[in-house]
């Protein structure tokens, strides 16, 4: 006999089942935040992600025509200095939203792993940046590179990441950092939107029956494994 | 429950999906920060376009500074250039930096091996032909000892620096072997534009490993005479900086930072301080939530207060 009952030992089962268990529906784009999300700080995680495209599209654009296009042509160099701003712009904003969840201590309620995987996407995008200066085939790169050398040489990171091959920093430039900020990034988005933005410091639903508490007290509830009991009041 | 776990929990973070909501259009959000990041980003790319000072090529160099060349030349000869005594991953010339008992600069070990003084001048030189002096200086100079080898290239090192500019045509008749002809022959090569190609071809048609023009480049004074004058220098914040009055990497400042200041500005140690520091302070920064105090310092410091003006 056969039935539409899904196979709970079905491996597409079992990835559609812990998907939707990740980013509840409805949460993944919720057209409704809570109330107390009302304040400009809240721009910059998106302008960050904004930039961020630019970034992407500009560098894109530029892996195009080669890595020397844009020395010889006035077409080139407008876009490579469009790839600088937007580099710019994207390490502003995520400054300003990084301070912004500091002092808001955006890790509480469970919220340790999206502040982890924001700090190591910042961390991330300064060794993507920094690659990027390598590659730029003048100057500064080799300036930067010479400079560069010795303190990654001087804790033996420099014998197999070596920043005076050109060669090997154009590709981590290009293709390795770009894609792991890119998976960061977007992990970080999907924690954001599981656990929805955090609450103020202290701040206690309106509905009593609802008044569920995610984790353990104060600023160090950052990892609880589960929900503990409601709060009576 | 106690009075304290009482108190501990009704500081607990509630589910920010338990808390009363407004309308929010997160697509009309992303959209019109796509276009005024897009508008910033063509209006500053417009105004203010991006530097690209050209690299500066061995030719270049040995036109603008032949007795630059000539001095670094004779120094990877001497083995007392700053690649020839460089250690880890180049050679084993020194133990290299640590971090307290960590040897970590031999322990990357030497993985990308040069001998300056066969790489960077005897095996470019090598490949030259029709020129009868430089092949009896090659001669002479593989059949020397180290020690005979050394000797010369030190006292020709020495009568460079006893001279003004460093000008070969003005040092004294001394025993300096094949070296002032190999030195002399570099700087012509590398005048020629021919020695970027020796450098990096190493048996292969195609190249992408520009390690030892760079080195060689570096071990040279020239280069950092340039980045000085652009502002470029270890003390003058350079690894944060780039040419021109550009912002440069601004997010490096507290990596730069620390070789601006003592113990670090005049440690011989200093890369390997600065990068042990700085990777204490990532894993603090990463791990923010799990640092008692740390992560307790956002609610008294008050600046949420800004933020979140009203009370839910």
């Amino acid at each position: 006999m056969t039935t539409n009952q899904p196979d709970p030992r079905s491996w597409t089962v079992r990835l559609r089942t812990r998907l939707a268990r990740t980013v509840p529906a409805g949460q993944l784009l919720p057209d409704r935040q809570p109330a107390y999300v009302r304040s400009w700080i809240y721009v910059f995680g998106v302008a960050s992600l904004a930039a961020f495209v630019y970034v992407i599209a500009s560098g894109l654009v530029l892996s195009l025509k080669g890595s020397a296009w844009w020395h010889t042509s006035s077409a080139g160099h407008f876009v490579n200095s469009t790839h600088l701003w937007s580099v710019e712009l994207f390490f502003m904003f995520m400054v300003i939203h990084l301070w912004g969840k500091f002092f808001m201590a955006a890790w509480r309620g469970r919220r340790a792993l999206t502040w982890i995987t924001g700090a190591v996407a910042f961390i991330g995008s300064v060794g993507t940046a920094f690659t990027g200066y390598l590659s730029q085939s003048n100057f500064d790169s080799q300036w930067t590179a010479g400079q560069a050398k010795d303190g990654l040489n001087a804790v033996g990171i420099g014998s197999v990441f070596n920043v005076l091959n050109t060669g090997q920093m154009l590709l981590w430039h290009v293709m390795l950092l770009p894609l792991v900020l890119g998976v960061l990034i977007v992990l970080h988005i999907v924690l954001v939107r599981r656990h929805g933005v955090v609450p103020p410091f202290d701040a206690i639903p309106p509905d009593r029956d609802h008044a569920e508490v995610t984790g353990p007290p104060g600023a160090d509830d950052a990892l609880s494994p589960e929900p503990v009991a409601p709060v009576l009041r | 429950m106690s009075a304290t776990a009482r108190s501990r929990r009704s500081k607990a973070t509630r589910d920010a999906h338990l808390f009363p909501t407004r309308p929010y259009d997160l697509v009309k959000e992303f959209v019109v920060a796509m276009l005024v990041v897009g508008i910033l980003t063509v209006l500053l790319a417009v105004v203010f376009s991006s530097p690209d000072r050209k690299a500066v090529t061995l030719a270049a160099w040995a036109k603008a500074a032949p007795n630059d060349v000539v001095a670094t030349a004779t120094a990877e000869l001497a083995g007392t250039s700053t690649s020839a005594g460089y250690g880890p991953p180049y050679n084993h010339a020194a133990p290299g930096q640590n971090l307290g008992p960590l040897r970590l600069q031999r322990l990357g070990g030497v993985r990308i091996p040069i001998d300056s003084a066969n790489d960077l001048v005897i095996s470019p030189l090598s490949a030259v032909t029709g020129d009868a002096a430089l092949s009896v200086a090659l001669r002479t100079w593989r059949s020397a000892s180290d020690v005979q080898r050394t000797t010369w290239a030190g006292h020709y090192a020495d009568a460079l620096a006893a001279v003004a500019d460093g000008d070969p045509a003005k040092v004294a008749a001394g025993t300096y072997g094949p070296v002032p002809i190999l030195a002399n022959r570099l700087m012509s090569l590398a005048r020629s534009g021919s020695l970027e190609g020796l450098l990096t071809s190493g048996g292969t048609f195609y190249s992408s490993d520009e390690t030892k023009p760079l080195l060689l480049l570096t071990d040279g004074t020239y280069l950092e005479e340039q980045a000085r004058a652009d502002h470029l220098g270890g003390d003058q914040w350079g690894m944060m900086n780039e040419t021109g009055n550009y912002p440069g990497q601004p997010w490096m400042w507290l990596y730069t930072f620390w070789y601006q200041v003592k113990p670090f500005s005049t440690s011989t140690n200093a890369d390997a301080l600065v990068w042990g520091l700085m990777a204490a302070l990532t894993l603090i920064f990463t791990f923010v939530p799990f640092v008692p105090g740390l992560r307790s310092l956002p609610r008294h410091l008050g600046v949420h207060r800004l933020i979140w003006r009203q009370r839910p």
